[in-house]
């Protein structure tokens, strides 16, 4: 099931409609299964694909759409797949020494009967595979596994349509010509590349969540993408508290999306959003998601995703943002930091603190991290300075720490954000 | 007799990014069908030789604080240089890099496909 809000369009017609809503379901299972069947060679089954669900439209239209349209598109897709390779066969023929280069099909275990949602676990595992290029990665995982066009990932990340084309056309050679292995992921890979794959999800969140409101209105909504990534493999690793944890915790921040800045694109903080205009119900779905985490964590130490979801459930469920729980959002920073040590961490953690005990200790914990080489390029530090600071009454320290936070940041709405605040304390001050 | 090892360097884009015509990948394995026998017939000797798969199919695998590191391409550090070889025979790239993190280096190791040239 999807996230996204529902579009206002006019359905233009029912065999239209059906075929579109086969493609946001089961793109992923249609590819996956075609992938098998072309023996992981990504490239035949996205076209494969591409032509079962062009062939759907064409067919159903005549004979009435089938009682069950996956089912039809994935078998259509497989079809294509095989007669690919039977033209390829007839090639191998007349230029033998092309021939053990051609990837092989592996027809041994290609039935309808064969477990669909395996066969989307070793979509995701390749697309995800850390022999590819980390953005190579993120294209591939949109395209393959969340059914975007290469144009929408391209405007998503703000790079030229056709440098996005040859980056995907890359990855899927590189699956073909040096043999990344299209299979389930043995638990043994499960433990080693999960990570690496909940990475590529929460990668593609963050883009569509920090995405400034003004182009966002021409852009995919990437962070629904995600969620509806993440969901998919909560349900094909239901054991997993991590998947789990990654699927809360995007839950409870995407819960927050409509407050998050105004119409005209300014940042609201989170003190200063309107709380009743959270999404109520995907805040309990996310509550009982990262309770199943919990659950299925048992003895072993929280991870990075789930302590994070855990900090979103605190900021979730405080009715006011004077209710906050600072005492177990630091405690959860602490873990997390210990989990997962990361400068950026460290300062959320100071954060936590300031409104804990006060803007003087959070100054203290930012003096403790401030050399941090990574923190030095990041605005967000004199940033958070800059308001301990005016908090404290140091107004020119204040407004030297938010002119160097503007100095660093590059986000048109958090400019904005930092230069009004700049502003305030100007006018303050005459 | 001493041994050696040759190092065949080439532009690999000289077709773009796809692999030469057949017309021309027959022509260049003819060429060094006849070096091949050139090297025999002038009293050396052949002891293994293969193509390799262009560097966007290359992996390097380097080790950094404990943990084994893969980027996508080619080896470019210019500081370290060629110091051995291993031709390997594995199930797929995931084994191939499995081996490839045990080599004893402080260095790294880039894996390339070998291409299937069609028999000798």
């Amino acid at each position: 099931m999807s996230v996204r809000d529902p579009g206002g369009g006019r359905v233009p017609d029912p065999v239209g409609a059906a075929v579109a809503a086969a493609h946001r379901q089961d793109w992923a299972r249609v590819v996956a299964a075609a992938a098998r069947t072309a023996g992981g060679d990504l490239g035949l089954a996205e076209e494969a694909s591409q032509d079962a669900f062009v062939a759907a439209l064409e067919t159903w239209g005549q004979r009435g759409i089938p009682s069950n349209p996956v089912a039809w598109l994935t078998r259509t897709a497989q079809r294509r797949v095989m007669d690919a390779r039977r033209r390829e066969a007839t090639l191998r023929r007349k230029l033998p020494a092309f021939g053990s280069s051609l990837p092989q099909t592996d027809d041994s275990d290609d039935t309808d009967q064969a477990p669909v949602l395996d066969d989307r676990l070793r979509l995701v595992f390749t697309c995800c595979h850390p022999a590819l290029a980390a953005e190579a990665r993120v294209a591939l995982t949109l395209r393959m596994v969340g059914g975007l066009t290469t144009a929408e990932i391209a405007h998503a990340f703000l790079v030229p349509e056709a440098t996005m084309a040859a980056r995907i056309t890359r990855a899927k050679r590189k699956i073909v010509t040096a043999g990344v292995p299209y299979r389930v992921p043995t638990p043994e890979d499960v433990a080693d590349r999960l990570g690496g794959v909940l990475a590529v999800i929460h990668l593609v969140f963050t883009t569509g969540h920090t995405a400034p409101a003004g182009q966002s209105l021409q852009r995919r909504d990437l962070a629904a993408d995600a969620v509806d990534l993440s969901r998919m493999l909560a349900v094909l690793m239901p054991d997993e508290p991590e998947a789990l944890g990654l699927l809360a915790l995007l839950e409870l921040t995407y819960a927050r999306r409509n407050t998050r800045q105004t119409s005209e694109g300014a940042l609201v903080l989170l003190a200063e959003q309107d709380r009743s205009r959270w999404d109520t119900s995907l805040i309990s779905q996310g509550l009982r998601t990262l309770e199943r985490a919990g659950r299925r964590l048992g003895s072993r130490p929280p991870g990075r995703y789930l302590l994070q979801a855990g900090i979103a459930a605190a900021h979730a469920e405080a009715p006011t943002f004077a209710d906050t729980d600072w005492v177990s959002i630091v405690a959860l920073y602490e873990l997390l930091h210990a989990a997962w040590p990361s400068p950026v961490v460290a300062l959320n953690r100071a954060v936590a603190v300031a409104y804990r005990d006060g803007p003087e200790a959070g100054l203290d914990a930012v003096a403790a991290i401030a050399d941090d080489p990574v923190l030095v390029r990041y605005h967000y530090l004199p940033a958070v300075r800059a308001d301990l600071l005016r908090q404290v009454g140091r107004s020119d320290e204040a407004r030297a720490a938010y002119e160097q936070a503007l100095a660093q940041v590059t986000n048109e709405a958090e400019r904005a954000f930092l230069r009004a605040r700049l502003a305030d304390l100007k006018v303050s001050l005459d | 007799m001493p041994q050696y090892m040759f190092l065949i360097y080439g532009d690999e884009n000289a077709f773009g990014a796809e692999p030469p015509p057949p017309e021309v990948w027959q022509e260049m394995l003819a060429q060094h069908q006849a070096f091949m026998a050139g090297v025999q017939s002038g009293g050396g000797q052949i002891l293994g030789g293969e193509a390799l798969g262009p560097t966007t199919a290359a992996t390097t695998v380097r080790h950094q604080d404990g943990e084994v590191l893969l980027t996508d391409g080619p080896f470019a550090e210019t500081k370290e240089t060629l110091g051995g070889y291993y031709l390997v025979e594995a199930a797929d790239l995931e084994q191939a890099l499995a081996f490839a993190a045990k080599v004893p280096t402080s260095g790294c190791v880039e894996v390339r496909p070998v291409v299937p040239t069609g028999g000798q």
